[in-house]
């Protein structure tokens, strides 16, 4: 490899480190906590477990649920309904209108059985901050797109990264870490050691989480091009929820569709749904296609309902890229294994930040000769 | 003694393709499947425990 095309790559890691740096630090602490979200609410309280009742006790129509929802928050409209994976009870999320900002919105969890109301922690706990600061910093979907950016100059730092460990490592074996020699040499390695091995893990990871981010525009899009067909034109006002719909329209689909459970329940005028369709999406059986979520539309009005078994492969795209950044499909030990990788990508974020304050006034050429000797500027670099 | 690319990259892409291989894995099954992606995420972990203990040069 050239000086010149050394000194092209170093500068394209340096700038595309500089500037996603501090919010991927951001980004993977605050990450670390909620990798074990669930064991947290569980340790803390914050989850509440179902009443003990007997095996076999019939669930409540879901109108039941709405309903109790509606009248605890009046001039509220349905937007979404979820079910527990673990436990027979289901979460109503109502707002003042179905295009309602989350600080609006009104999120209760209820018995399926009962219909009572479960109690819930106060909202803007620990692990609801570090959500937020995860996902948007507080700024909604501008702050989304932005971390969704930084995550793409991630995957670019990344990339240079292994270009530059080539000429680094010409004379070094895989895993030298050297510790007895100057700090700057010994971070290096680590840099280097951190960072070549975490490349796959860190690439998805961020790769996804970009995806991620870009979920509304992407739901968008499908809306408005191989739904819109289905969706038809509503002339932009939200069908009003009829008390006693919901029911029926999830029997129709459960018929339609055997074999699945219902992850979500999204009301019309929702992203996630049309201004006049009640859309179901529905899970499989296997970690895949728990995953891969089937929608169903069903007509407000009508009651027409259609199993949509197509999903495009940016949808699919989308919806595996949720698993693939949480990292919750595979037991304890996979949370366990994505916290250290998590580490380690802390430690290759904060050594590299280290690694140009050291040196961040020496010129582009000193790095270069850096990187070609596989050695640390302070240190004697043997002249070539 | 100078390394050629291939010498340089060989451990760093099998861990890279045990890593992926370990996400995919994951996704199409439980029980064994669970077992085999911990293995492949487990290397580049091993890989680190590797580089830190190991005399240094």
């Amino acid at each position: 490899m050239t000086r010149g095309t050394i000194k092209t790559w170093w500068l394209v890691h340096k700038w595309t480190s500089l500037i996603c740096t501090a919010f991927l630090l951001l980004l993977c602490i605050t990450g670390l906590p909620l990798i074990f979200w669930h064991e947290i609410d569980e340790l803390t309280g914050a989850h509440v477990d179902a009443r003990e009742m007997p095996a076999g006790t019939p669930n409540l129509p879901l109108d039941v649920l709405v309903q109790k929802a509606l009248a605890r928050q009046p001039g509220h409209v349905p937007l979404y309904l979820s079910f527990d994976d673990e436990q027979p009870t289901a979460y109503v999320t109502t707002g003042p209108t179905p295009t309602a900002e989350a600080d609006e919105m009104v999120f209760d969890q209820y018995d399926l059985r009962t219909g009572e109301v479960l109690p819930k922690q106060p909202e803007g706990g620990f692990m609801d901050i570090m959500f937020r600061l995860h996902v948007d910093m507080f700024m909604g979907l501008p702050g989304m797109l932005f971390l969704g950016f930084m995550g793409l100059l991630f995957f670019v730092a990344i990339v240079s990264g292994v270009v530059l460990y080539a000429p680094f490592m010409k004379k070094l074996d895989f895993g030298t870490v050297r510790r007895t020699r100057s700090t700057r040499v010994k971070w290096l390695d680590l840099h280097n050691l951190l960072g070549v091995v975490t490349v796959a893990w860190a690439s998805v990871v961020g790769l996804t989480g970009t995806i991620n981010t870009l979920s509304t525009p992407i739901v968008g899009y499908w809306r408005n091009t191989e739904l819109a067909p289905l969706i038809g034109n509503s002339g932009g006002t939200a069908a009003r929820y009829t008390p006693g719909a919901i029911q029926p329209a999830v029997d129709k689909v459960m018929r339609a569709a055997p074999d699945t459970r219902i992850q979500f329940i999204a009301f019309p005028g929702v992203p996630f749904s049309s201004d006049h369709h009640y859309a179901i999406f529905l899970q499989g059986n296997t970690p895949l296609t728990e995953k891969l979520l089937t929608p169903a539309l069903v007509d407000a009005r009508t009651g027409a309902a259609t199993v949509i078994t197509d999903t495009p492969w940016y949808i699919k795209t989308l919806l595996l890229s949720q698993p693939l950044h949480f990292g919750d499909y595979g037991g304890m030990p996979m949370k366990i294994l994505w916290a250290l990788l998590d580490i380690a990508t802390i430690v290759v974020l904060g050594s590299g930040l280290y690694l140009w304050l050291g040196a961040r006034r020496r010129p582009a050429s000193d790095h270069v000769r850096e990187v070609r000797a596989g050695a640390a500027l302070n240190e004697a670099i043997p002249a070539e | 003694m100078k390394k050629r690319g291939i010498d340089i990259f060989r451990l760093p892409l099998l861990i890279g393709a045990a890593s992926l291989a370990a996400l995919v894995i994951a996704l199409m099954g439980d029980g064994w499947h669970d077992m085999l992606s911990w293995a492949g995420l487990a290397l580049p972990v091993i890989a680190i425990g590797y580089g830190l203990t190991r005399r240094s040069a």
